[in-house]
């Protein structure tokens, strides 16, 4: 059979035009400026740089003004547009040990060299609807800065040997999932970025899962702190390295059930989340997730959903996702009509072996 | 590596990079670009991947891209660079401009008191605000000692 292909050059033509004015909503509206999404809808720009994988505050408020605030699509947008751009390289590790912290807090001891510092939170807010449009109140300046440097709750354990070293005499070359497919098994640098890359509600969903006794880990949170980190990077033409600038970054340390055996003391064990901008559960969902995925070096059981590697890293990237799920819209005439005919002779064979006539031939249940 | 010119270099080149696009504008308001100013690199942006640490401390991993913004430009025999991150591609300009007009030995010193200090100044005073209002939400926590 031959299906028509073409037809709906028009329709989309009006497709596109009513999209644009669906955007746009009513003209009488000033349109927003890309400094208002930037500066009012700082989460959303966080969300999209991390998920679309692209730390550039400017270019993710402009896809989320395309996108009409759908962060999905937002983060398809900057995740395409990077591929027009060169790579010049890699930057030098972030060193979140001189982050220039605006909070920091932890689940786990209540006195820290360094102290608790909130910084800007909802956590201690009523959660309720305010109508209030009165400009908030000027902000407080203690009389001297935070530390320069704070030292990492997880050192102190670390110091007492009660929790795992972090792994620092080897630092192999990490694989580059923006060059190289994703394959099984994965090891922990390859599993960090996918995660850091993956779609938030679905690794907040996962580490929910892990919590609630699939892969169940006892995690503390820690420590979480936020701010601003140097970028730095040592290019050939120099041979020494500079800063490019700061970026903000929130960083999870979650401390998780202890393990022990083969001469090793009990020590507990760790998850490792990180965010660009302000974003917290995403650090601590990708943490909890890390953890999760760490069963097999850790010798646990894998027994949850959280645990597999093949099923977690496979399906968190939103992108992928969406594009799959919705690429079901797109015609799909012709597979159809063979299933559709396959149907119909299946059908008729089994009514012709059965020998009896279909009930609408015979004219219904009470002919 | 470091030796100290590099040093030297590398914390100019740092701070261009680290201050504000309008104030680096604002300060080389008075250094036109000489005439004899060769792009050899005119503004470019791209990415870097950036790397983090497992645990903030272990082995590497790859976070995400950033974009970036290269330029270098020759005056004389100097030749000057620049990444700053972001699209912005005159604070590219201006910081490699400045970068082959410091290591000018004739232009240095009034440079760095015109140029560096004050920007410098501003980047401190940026950062000491911002952690200042940090601090200022700091738990202090009280002990209720109950007496029997």
């Amino acid at each position: 059979m031959y299906v028509a292909v073409k037809g709906g050059e028009q329709a989309i033509a009006r497709s596109l035009e009513l999209l644009a004015e669906a955007r746009r909503g009513d003209p009488a509206v000033p349109e927003l400026e890309l400094t208002q999404i930037r500066e009012q809808l700082r989460l959303g720009v966080a969300r999209v740089m991390q998920e679309g994988s692209l730390y550039d505050e400017e270019l993710a408020a402009l896809a989320i003004r395309q996108a009409a605030g759908d962060m999905l699509e937002a983060i398809f947008l900057l995740r395409a547009y990077r591929t027009t751009l060169p790579r010049f390289g890699y930057t030098l590790p972030l060193e979140t040990d001189g982050m220039r912290v605006r909070r920091r807090v932890s689940g786990t001891f209540k006195d820290i060299p360094g102290g608790q510092v909130l910084g800007p939170t909802a956590d201690y807010t009523q959660r309720l609807l305010d109508f209030d449009t009165t400009p908030p109140t000027a902000t407080t300046s203690a009389e001297a800065p935070l530390p320069a440097e704070m030292p990492r709750v997880l050192d102190l354990l670390e110091a007492e040997a009660l929790i795992e070293p972090a792994d620092a005499d080897s630092d192999p070359e990490p694989l580059d999932l923006t060059r190289e497919p994703l394959t099984f098994p994965a090891d922990r640098a390859t599993r960090l970025q996918n995660l850091a890359r993956g779609d938030e509600g679905y690794l907040l969903g996962l580490a929910y899962s892990t919590q609630r006794g699939y892969a169940e880990s006892h995690p503390f949170a820690g420590e979480i702190r936020m701010g601003e980190v140097d970028v730095c990077i040592c290019p050939e033409e120099l041979g020494f390295s500079i800063e490019i600038g700061s970026i903000t970054v929130t960083e999870c340390q979650m401390i998780n059930q202890f393990h022990g055996g083969n001469g090793v003391p009990p020590q507990f064990t760790r998850g490792y989340g990180l965010s660009m901008g302000e974003g917290e559960r995403k650090a601590m969902s990708m943490a909890l997730v890390d953890r999760a995925l760490r069963c097999d070096e850790l010798g646990e059981t894998a027994h949850a959903p959280a645990q597999d590697q093949e099923f977690v890293l496979s399906h968190s990237d939103n992108v992928e996702a969406s594009g799959f799920v919705q690429h079901l819209k797109l015609p799909h005439y012709v597979d159809f009509q063979a299933e559709l005919s396959l149907l119909r002779t299946l059908a008729k064979q089994q009514a012709a072996d059965s020998g009896e006539q279909p009930l609408h031939a015979a004219g219904g249940l009470h002919a | 590596m470091d030796t100290s010119p590099h040093l030297a270099r590398s914390q100019w080149m740092s701070l261009l990079a680290q201050s504000e696009p309008d104030e680096l504008a604002l300060a080389m308001k008075e250094l036109a670009p000489p005439v004899d100013a060769a792009w050899l690199r005119p503004a470019q942006t791209g990415l870097y991947m950036l790397r983090g640490r497992m645990g903030g401390n272990g082995a590497q991993f790859n976070f995400g891209e950033i974009t970036v913004t290269r330029c270098s430009v020759q005056i004389g025999e100097r030749i000057g660079h620049a990444w700053v991150r972001g699209t912005h591609a005159r604070h590219a300009e201006l910081a490699a401009l400045a970068d082959a007009l410091l290591q000018d030995p004739s232009l240095h010193a009034r440079l760095r008191t015109e140029l560096l200090e004050p920007l410098l100044r501003s980047l401190q005073a940026r950062r000491d605000t911002a952690s200042r209002k940090a601090a200022a939400s700091k738990v202090e926590f009280f002990t209720v000692v109950r007496g029997d």
